[in-house]
């Protein structure tokens, strides 16, 4: 009985719920917010050190034992990840109380990002590929109700483009599920596992985990992210930083789920694509960082960059290389979240979004300067920010296995994101001010907070990887071994 | 220009009836045989939508005066709540239970914890579509 496991899906999803009758009671919608990101966290720790004790832990629905019962699964992976998510909401939901419009407070903001978290949590937790999918689907309508917040025109044909692309890839998903189901007759994960195992994996169940391959690509944008640039940058700078640093990492889990647990037997095809695939993202992402002067655009290229470097990880395929993509992921969160505050921010405090009609911000607000300039250098991997054990860990991970062009790709990649960042900070915070004292706009302290708490964040991540390193070791040991999972979800009952 | 739809109107009043009732029937169905919460959901909501079609929205509202969101919300959490209360009682999440009772008109029935959660699931459906619909038609 370990009903805590089932906590981090429901006291969003109930949060979500309750915020919907108190509508118009705005203090109130804020405090039961930050409560219920508290307890999120909470719960979320509880688990994840009762796993280093325990070992993986599950909890069949109603009883239903697996596989015939929905079940989630908390394996160290899956709750560094839910953890990681309760802090990055509970922070950004800071910036929004000083950030959003009074409207959108109405017009259930709070309800949404709760029903977006649950959606996020409970992807990362189920043990079931349906429930997998229905995770997603909560996931992904909240996230069309808040890319739509506002209603621009310009804001409208994104999300029109954004809905598109991900109804359609529900839609392979599901089919995808169908064949799965068809082929080998299970939808638990672990009996999935077990059955393609039995089987071997034919050329048929290759075809099929491509599907699998395809769909996800779309949800995290790996090499099919052409949508991602355009719709990460119309929404609400919160709703932005939420996306960024949830959504895409939500496709990113489910790769590695599917493809260290179900199909991992024939890595010449599948995770040799996958490599390919990160390699050309990681390059489209590098033309595309440099190549915008929109703030936002760069951003969410960087974004882009990111999913090719984790999912190298993957493509390597070794313990190292998975230690590596779980350190970086979970930078990634933190920094991707702080990276778009405070692009948004600087983008509220000038009324302008390209590079070059800003200059000189550093004067007037010194802290946004120096937090951009640390999240330059996290980001680029300079110890002893949290970029750096991830990078170090991957590229150790590439020499292992002997892929040095994943490797150089890779490393060439950081120096890109370097370069990007750096036109944003020489062009934007140094140089004369174009901000007279007088049209000063002030920095609400509920805008700088976040951020500050983000930067903390990421130096102590870095500093403190050590307390991080047993929980993560514990995740790529139970990635390299299926048995583990396995054992743990049918327990010996095949 | 207003149109004249009396046949519709009449008849409607007739087969909204039906129709919820068929609803009704749907709902109390499931669990054993085919139909349950979503299916007895979608039913009594396309009789809401009928009324919608027939008269006009100011018309419905005033017979119908719930805020259909909130009838939404008050079904997802009687769906929540169903798998919450069997935490409570220290059972897995979503554990139902059920036990048959001597009513006094319906002789010995199943009473189960499962019609709840699908009352949740009926509520959330009805909520959401007529949501959907009503706001569609306001745009226009």
């Amino acid at each position: 009985m370990n009903n805590i496991i089932v906590m981090p899906m429901i006291i969003p999803l109930v949060t979500g719920i309750i915020l919907v009758f108190l509508r118009h009671y705005v203090k109130t919608q804020r405090v039961l917010s930050i409560v219920s990101s508290i307890l999120t966290l909470v719960a979320s720790l509880v688990v994840l050190n009762q796993i280093q004790q325990d070992g993986i832990l599950r909890l069949d629905f109603g009883g239903w034992l697996p596989p015939y019962g929905i079940l989630f699964v908390a394996d160290s992976f899956s709750m560094l990840l839910v953890t990681t998510t309760s802090i990055v909401t509970g922070i950004l939901l800071i910036y929004a109380f000083s950030s959003i419009e009074k409207q959108f407070e109405h017009t259930f903001f709070y309800p949404f990002v709760f029903f977006l978290v649950a959606g996020v949590n409970g992807s990362f937790l189920t043990g079931d590929l349906f429930n997998l999918f229905v995770c997603f689907e909560v996931m992904l309508l909240s996230s069309y109700v808040l890319i739509t917040m506002g209603g621009r025109k310009l804001q409208l044909i994104e999300s029109m483009k954004y809905v598109t692309i991900n109804v359609l890839s529900s839609w392979f998903f599901l089919i995808g599920i169908a064949y799965l189901y068809g082929a080998v007759g299970t939808l638990n994960m672990a009996h999935l596992s077990v059955r393609v195992a039995e089987v071997g994996q034919g050329p048929i169940l290759t075809v099929i985990s491509l599907m699998f391959l395809i769909v996800f690509s779309l949800k995290a944008g790996l090499l099919l992210y052409f949508w991602l640039p355009g719709s990460y940058s119309v929404p609400q700078t919160v709703v932005a930083a939420l996306f960024g640093a949830l959504l895409t990492k939500v496709g990113i889990y489910a790769m590695f789920r599917v493809f260290t647990l179900i199909f991992y037997h024939d890595t010449i095809i599948t995770h040799n694509v996958i490599g390919v695939m990160a390699i050309l993202t990681m390059i489209g992402g590098s033309i595309g960082a440099i190549a915008y002067n929109d703030i936002r655009k760069i951003i969410a290229y960087n974004v882009v960059i990111a999913v090719g470097f984790i999912l190298a990880g993957l493509a390597m395929s070794s313990e190292t290389a998975f230690q590596g993509a779980i350190y970086y992921l979970i930078h990634d969160m933190v920094v991707k979240a702080l990276l778009f505050l405070l692009g948004g921010t600087m983008i509220y405090l000038t009324g302008k979004a390209k590079i070059e009609e800003m200059s000189g911000l550093i004067r007037n607000y010194p802290i946004l300067g120096w937090l951009f300039f640390i999240t330059m250098l996290s980001l680029a991997g300079i110890p002893p920010l949290s970029g750096f054990i991830g990078k170090v860990y991957i590229g150790q991970g590439a020499i292992e296995t002997g892929s040095f062009i994943l490797l150089t790709t890779a490393f060439l990649s950081g120096i890109f994101v370097l370069y990007s960042l750096l036109r944003i900070f020489l062009n934007c915070f140094w140089g004369e001010t174009i901000i007279n004292e007088d049209e000063d706009i002030p920095l609400k302290k509920g805008m700088l907070v976040p951020c500050v708490l983000f930067g903390i964040m990421t130096i102590a991540i870095g500093i403190g990887v050590e307390g991080l390193a047993p929980y993560v070791s514990d995740a790529a040991r139970t990635l390299m071994n299926p048995e583990i999972y396995i054992d743990a979800v049918l327990q010996g009952n095949r | 220009m207003k149109i004249n739809d009396v046949i519709l109107q009449t008849v409607t009043k007739i087969v909204v009836f039906i129709i919820l009732t068929f609803g009704i029937e749907l709902f109390l169905a499931g669990h054993n045989s085919p139909g349950g919460g979503f299916i007895g959901g979608l039913v009594l909501s396309s009789a809401f939508v009928l009324l919608y079609l027939v008269h006009d929205i100011e018309t419905v509202r005033k017979g119908i005066p719930f805020d259909f969101k909130k009838i939404a919300a008050i079904g997802a959490f009687l769906a929540v709540g169903t798998g919450i209360g069997a935490v409570l009682f220290g059972e897995e999440f979503l554990t139902q239970a059920f036990d048959y009772f001597d009513l006094p008109v319906f002789g010995e029935t199943e009473l189960s914890t499962v019609m709840l959660f699908e009352a949740g699931v009926a509520l959330t459906v009805v909520g959401v579509v007529v949501t959907i619909i009503s706001t569609i038609s306001e745009d226009v």
